[in-house]
């Protein structure tokens, strides 16, 4: 039950935190949060804490293979402005 | 060892455990749905065969005059999507892992019985899809499906052919899934990891890759479909979305399944070498880890499609060096299966042939590919027929050969019967030349600036095109012939004991063909993997 | 009268393994590597959203801004309540407390209803202001704002199609847990056999921690009005 309880609140928190202007800064405080809660429901609502190492290793993978496929991809997002002509 | 003596009461197996339809539509028995497999791939790898023929015959001649452009367009778009989902993805793990992989560890059948047939029947319904898409007036966008084309400009079966593919992804997955799951959970007392068949650590890493891979070329395919339908603009540059956005997010799935469809070929050949030379695998550990060196860095590559797609120069940098770093694993495997047969005692049957091949036909299909790494290269050979010729022969040359020496080097286990030696060795020397005769023109013809996916060329080109469709021809008929005595063997083959090849394994150790249960005690595992040391040499009693 | 624990296990026990520990512990395994893929499907959702976000950064302040965050706020709240009912269903099949499972995994079905309600009226809002993706899509204020509608458009796109693979998977959920709850009722499952209670208890969460990401990215995404 105390999981849930503090589910609560940081909802309530990344809701609040949506309304104070914190330019850039806003969507890594929101993704934090997310990130936090998501553990918890994780570890604690699936068992994962209580889980072999093999689940462990396996979920990790999962979240290091989406991870490859966001970061890799935004290695071509990121840099295409970067070939404006100098001698322009 | 010994040459089973029939006894005149037919021992059970899972053969004649039940004639009827439906004992083998709602049958749970691994075996049995790997047969079902055989049938149904073999039956795509001809249709894909059927349009590989079209496109031979068209390119006979540098005009356009087989078929129009948009009916050529069909072809090799069709041929394309057969082979490669409906036939190479499914090919060795659907057929030989589903066989083997519980015989080899020990159990008696993978973790999940019942996902495994519904695996079967996912299957199929993804294969019907596509067939029909074919029959109802084909596809035409290429078997990549690029934007904004298949999404907003073709106006053929898309979505039909996509749902195939989505669909026959699912069975991609609980294969995956069920293979993995089984290794880990079910091996039997003493087969711990270091004793673990190459072939069940190659479909393990292949079926990683399936599993993390897939799901995102099903949402891609999903959201394809949705903008054929809704218009939505996510990938239709006219509407504000980028066509790049699918490409990355196709080849993220589609260069890990290129791995996906040829680590369990290198797991065959793994098997197959220690056994005719007679010598333990050199560097089983560096092999077990290469394949899930393979599997993980697979994963690193994708944009190497996408050099002159207009991704940034500095990504594509990214992507080249790390397309580098994949070919190393593979080399890896290559040395030691070399270094296997250094002092081994050599046999010349049919399933080795088969390895021999592979061996030297994907080292070249992977060295053309390191070419196609680098990007200098690649501008100057991107979208010709060297990039063809390069995933011919590795999937060609490498994958279906393994395949074939895998369906030689167990077809006894599997159906107790031996096929004639002699038409096995007939149809693989036309298989290598044929092949070779098919596919080495057509690096000249890319070098030489041939495009791919034309109907018509240049004139100066048709002679390496006649020649390659003359190879194209050999190739069919050294296919052909397997299906045939493959079939006669089943009645007139001359009777397999459990180990007709004198190999080491678990599934060497059971009946040929298995009872349904595998084995009737749970074996307990005492002795090191590829055990050829201890293993007496007998002479082999292939059928004459 | 209902058969005894032992009982249960020994009917539920599939041949291929070797005692009821494999079994739990091979179908639990199967249903993380399940869970998985799933990531991965929505993972490239993701990563289509993030690619768009980053180029067309306003368009998305702009089409978020129509989202209704106190609905989505409560919806989240509704989620985390639905999950918090479903943990405790798994460990009352654990303690073989049956009657109580029944109920817990009723309240889930209808947390997860009520969630589904929500979805709906903002569906229905969203529709009637054509801000579904395709011919009649319209955005006033677009210009207004300084964005291509179009932009906009994409922004709309993902968020039917994120939203909606969700709540397909919601209703796929409520299913698997109508599923349970009646083979629960008539007490198939005992402390030595609840599996399917904690595997589609897993997916259950799963779907919960899909929205967990989807609210901030898709309500939450600025409150200012660009420029």
């Amino acid at each position: 039950m105390g999981i849930w309880a503090v589910l609560m609140v940081l909802t309530g928190v990344t809701v609040f935190a949506s309304f104070i202007e914190l330019g850039d800064l806003n969507i890594v405080v929101a993704l934090v949060i997310a990130t936090i809660k998501a553990t918890l429901v994780v570890l604690f609502f699936m068992h994962l804490y209580y889980s072999s190492k093999l689940t462990k290793v396996t979920v990790v993978a999962a979240v290091f293979f989406l991870f490859l496929l966001l970061a890799l991809s935004m290695t071509d997002y990121l840099t295409r402005h970067w070939l404006t002509n100098p001698m322009r | 060892m010994a040459t089973a003596v029939q006894a005149t009461v037919e021992r059970e197996n899972y053969l004649n455990n039940g004639y009827t339809l439906k004992s083998w539509l709602l049958t749970k028995d691994h075996k049995r749905i790997a047969i079902l497999y055989l049938i149904s791939i073999t039956a795509m790898f001809f249709v894909g065969g059927f349009f590989a023929m079209l496109i031979r015959l068209e390119l006979l001649t540098p005009a356009g005059d087989l078929v129009s452009s948009d009916t050529y367009n069909k072809l090799f778009t069709m041929h394309g999507i057969s082979m490669i989902f409906f036939f190479l993805i499914p090919s060795v793990p659907a057929v030989l892992g589903n066989f083997l992989i519980p015989l080899m560890i020990g159990a008696k059948d993978l973790a999940f019985p019942k996902l495994n047939l519904a695996s079967w029947y996912i299957f199929m319904i993804g294969a019907t899809f596509g067939l029909t898409s074919m029959l109802l007036g084909g596809v035409d966008t290429g078997w990549t499906f690029y934007t904004p084309f298949s999404t907003t400009y073709s106006n053929t079966h898309v979505i039909g052919a996509a749902l195939g593919i989505f669909i026959a992804g699912f069975a991609s997955i609980f294969t995956g899934l069920n293979f993995i799951v089984t290794i880990h959970r079910m091996r039997a007392p003493g087969m711990t990891w270091n004793r673990l068949p190459l072939f069940c650590w190659s479909n393990y890493a292949a079926s990683v890759i399936m599993v993390l891979g897939t799901p995102v070329v099903a949402i891609t395919i999903l959201l394809v479909a949705l903008e054929r339908l809704f218009h939505i603009g996510v990938f239709n540059p006219a509407l504000g979305g980028d066509p790049l956005l699918f490409q990355h997010l196709f080849w993220f799935y589609s260069h890990p399944a290129v791995y996906i469809m040829i680590l369990p070929g290198m797991g065959v050949i793994s098997e197959v070498v220690p056994c005719f030379a007679r010598k333990r695998v050199f560097g089983y550990e560096f092999v077990a880890l290469a394949s899930i060196a393979i599997a993980v860095l697979g994963f690193l590559v994708w944009a190497h499609h996408m050099y002159v797609a207009g991704i940034s120069v500095y990504a594509a940098l990214v992507f080249s060096l790390l397309s580098y770093l994949v070919a190393i694993p593979s080399a890896v495997k290559v040395f030691n299966w070399t270094a296997t047969l250094y002092k081994g005692s050599i046999r010349y049957d049919t399933p080795m042939l088969y390895a021999f091949a592979f061996i030297g036909l994907f080292t070249i299909g992977g060295l053309t590919g390191v070419f196609l790494a680098s990007l200098g290269i690649d501008v100057h050979v991107t979208d010709t027929y060297f990039v063809v010729a390069h995933f011919h022969f590795v999937m060609v040359g490498g994958m279906v050969v393994a395949y074939l020496a895998g369906l030689h080097f167990w077809w006894p286990k599997m159906t107790g019967k031996l096929y004639p030696e002699g038409w096995a060795k007939l149809s693989a020397l036309l298989v290598f030349v044929g092949f070779n005769l098919t596919f080495l023109p057509q690096f000249v013809l890319g070098y030489m600036g041939m495009p791919r996916r034309y109907h018509a060329y240049p004139p100066e080109f048709q002679v390496l095109n006649v020649l390659s469709t003359a190879g194209a021809s050999v190739l069919a008929v050294g296919y052909v012939l397997p299906m045939i005595y493959f079939v006669w063997s089943l009645r007139y083959g001359k009777d397999a004991g459990p180990n007709p090849w004198n190999a080491v394994g678990l599934e060497w150790m059971t009946e040929s063909p298995p009872p349904t249960h595998n084995f009737d005690e749970t074996p307990v595992v005492t002795w090191e993997a590829y055990d050829y040391e201890h293993q007496p040499d007998e002479e082999v009693t292939v059928g004459r | 009268m209902a058969a005894s624990d032992i009982e249960i296990a020994e009917h539920n026990l599939q041949h291929h393994f070797a005692d009821m520990d494999q079994q739990r512990e091979t179908s639990t395994f199967g249903m993380w590597l399940f869970l998985v893929t799933e990531i991965m499907f929505f993972g490239g959702l993701f990563c289509a959203y993030l690619v768009y976000r980053a180029t067309y950064y306003q368009a998305f302040v702009e089409g978020s801004q129509t989202m209704n965050i106190w609905l989505g706020a409560t919806n989240t709240a509704v989620l985390i309540c639905s999950s918090l009912s479903m943990a405790m269903a798994v460990r009352c099949a654990q303690l073989d407390q049956r009657k109580m499972m029944v109920i817990l995994l009723i309240v889930t079905m209808l947390f997860g209803a009520a969630f589904l309600g929500i979805k709906a009226v903002e569906y229905h809002e969203h529709w009637t202001h054509h801000q579904f993706p395709g011919p009649n899509f319209q955005f006033e204020g677009a210009e207004a704002a300084g964005v291509s509608p179009q932009n906009v458009q994409i922004y709309f796109s993902l968020y039917w199609a994120m939203t909606g693979l969700h709540a397909l998977h919601m209703i796929i959920g409520i299913g698997l847990v109508t599923w349970i709850t009646i083979a629960g009722a008539r007490g198939h499952y005992s402390a030595d056999y609840y599996s399917p209670v904690e595997n589609v208890g897993l997916y259950w969460h799963f779907v919960d921690l899909v929205w967990i990401y989807l609210f901030p990215l898709l309500y939450l995404i600025s409150k200012k009005h660009g420029g």
